[in-house]
């Protein structure tokens, strides 16, 4: 039971358990296959809610044979709260809807379960190091994460990051690489580089094992609704990965019947900005055309979605769709669900629940529908996008002056 | 036009461990025909009915082709084509 190989999503190649991410017959993703033969539901769970408060907790439903990998780090991520926002719902006259807040990982972005199963699989294959390109959020986790393991990293991010991002991973003690382009450059570059060196690219070479961390978001909304599925999620899309992953995970627990009902309707979100998914479903195309990403949401800037092809055909089997959405309701939505949830979320959750706002004012969200958002990260990672929504009263140290003027005025500019 | 045509080192199995193909052309199209020419498996394994695999890409001098004309794009002597593949980051 367990983890059983690589298989081409493409032609079906089988792959051993190596560091491999494309096909060598049709340059197709490599993913994970499993054999869960024999597996009883019931003990299934009763293992799972026995295990740690983390991922781990569901290791055998991770590229890892035998349990927990001893070659995890100390860094446990996952976890995070689901919960309920009734005063979001009412908002947006929805009935019921939930926040994943993943900002609630060590590295305050879901990047820590990926990272996570990456370098505990990087680990378990002798790599020394660790290298990413990233948009900031993998950057700060596969720092962390090398950091907690005690191996040499490269981070590869695009030289014009948000300054937040770029701290929050250079303190770490990382080799901080920043790349005069876009982040598909980065990723060109990182892709070339991994054909020459002995490292763990985690988001290239180790891609197959990084992917697989984003299904335990699935698994753990699923397990805090009390071990039922919700009828639609909203997430963001970058290259697709978590998007897909996410709906792979609910697959895999349904086809074992870990639980029951259906899978849930696939709303995906972008930035108007840099939207090559969105672009693609509102065509009708099977593949994106690559864009040049132009948008506040720098965590979602990727032109060149390496599984756009997947979130799209995942958005129209589901009875979903994938929206995008403008800068200026990006920095509304980060306010829209800090004020209603006390949830500060950075860019690419404001174009989450922009999406959502969306969705429910265009009458495609059904009251009874059980609505799960995805925020990926944290709003101190992104401050610029809030500069302008608030006005603070600056007062003289006295009672008057209080009374005179800050007492009436709004916290709302 | 002299183009140096750059392999995936996944790839080299099918080009005798050669990473770079030196060969004439002048469109990406051209510049790949004949690196087919000298290595006929990688056709198959990188186009399907005359076009590039989905998952397949390929720059002109660190451009995506898509930017440009896809196997159209014209070459200028001395550019580098890079063979790459999609599937990575996020």
């Amino acid at each position: 039971m367990g983890v059983t190989g690589l298989r081409c999503k493409e032609c079906g190649s089988a792959y051993e358990l190596e560091a491999a991410y494309f096909c060598e017959e049709c340059f197709g993703p490599l993913e994970a296959t499993y054999d869960h033969a024999g597996l009883d539901p019931a003990e299934a769970r009763r293992k799972i809610q026995a295990g740690s408060s983390s991922i781990w907790r569901y290791a055998d439903f991770l590229p890892f044979a035998g349990g927990p990998p001893a070659t995890r780090t100390s860094l446990e991520p996952g976890l995070t709260p689901l919960v309920r926002a009734e005063r979001l719902a009412e908002r947006l006259g929805l009935g019921e809807v939930w926040v994943k807040n993943d900002a609630a990982n060590p590295t305050h972005s879901f990047k820590d379960r990926v990272v996570g199963v990456a370098v505990a699989k990087a680990r378990e294959l002798g790599f020394g190091t660790l290298a990413c390109a990233s948009t900031g959020n993998l950057a700060n986790a596969v720092a962390a994460h090398a950091a907690a393991a005690g191996l040499d990293s490269y981070v590869f991010v695009p030289s014009d990051l948000e300054e937040q991002k770029l701290l929050a991973t250079g303190v770490y003690g990382t080799r901080l690489v920043g790349v005069k382009g876009t982040y598909d450059d980065v990723n060109r570059l990182c892709t070339e580089l991994s054909g020459s060196r002995p490292w763990a690219f985690v988001n290239v070479n180790l891609r197959p094992y990084y992917s697989e961390g984003s299904k335990t978001v699935a698994f753990e909304i699923t397990e805090q609704l009390g071990w039922e599925v919700p009828d639609r999620i909203v997430c963001p899309i970058a290259s697709g990965s978590l998007f897909t992953r996410i709906g792979r995970g609910f697959e895999e627990w349904l086809e074992v019947g870990l639980v029951e009902g259906a899978l849930p309707t696939f709303s995906g979100a972008q930035a108007e900005g840099c939207g090559p998914v969105a672009q693609a479903y509102s065509e009708g195309w099977e593949i994106c055309k690559p864009a040049r990403p132009d948008t506040i949401a720098k965590s979602l800037a990727i032109g060149d979605p390496a599984d756009g092809p997947y979130a799209l055909e995942l958005a129209r089997r589901t009875g979903g769709e994938i929206e995008a959405v403008s800068d200026d309701e990006i920095r509304d939505g980060i306010r829209l669900l800090a004020e209603t949830t006390g949830i500060f979320t950075e860019t690419a959750g404001g174009v989450t629940v922009a999406t959502l706002r969306k969705l429910a004012e265009a009458g495609r969200i059904d009251r009874r529908e059980r609505v799960v958002v995805v925020i990926t990260g944290e709003g101190l990672k992104t401050l610029d996008a809030t500069r302008e929504g608030f006005r603070m009263s600056e007062i003289e140290p006295t009672v008057e002056a209080f009374e005179a003027g800050a007492e009436v005025a709004s916290a709302a500019a | 036009m002299a183009i140096t045509v750059k392999i995936p080192a996944q790839l080299r199995g099918v080009t005798a461990g050669e990473g770079e193909v030196e060969v004439d052309g002048a469109t990406v199209g051209e510049a790949l025909d004949a690196v087919f020419d000298q290595h006929s498996e990688l056709r198959e394994r990188i186009t399907e009915d005359g076009t590039l695999r989905r998952f397949v890409n390929v720059y002109v001098s660190g451009e995506d082709i898509r930017f440009q004309d896809g196997l159209d794009t014209t070459l200028s002597d001395g550019d580098e084509v890079t063979i790459l593949p999609a599937v990575a980051g996020g």
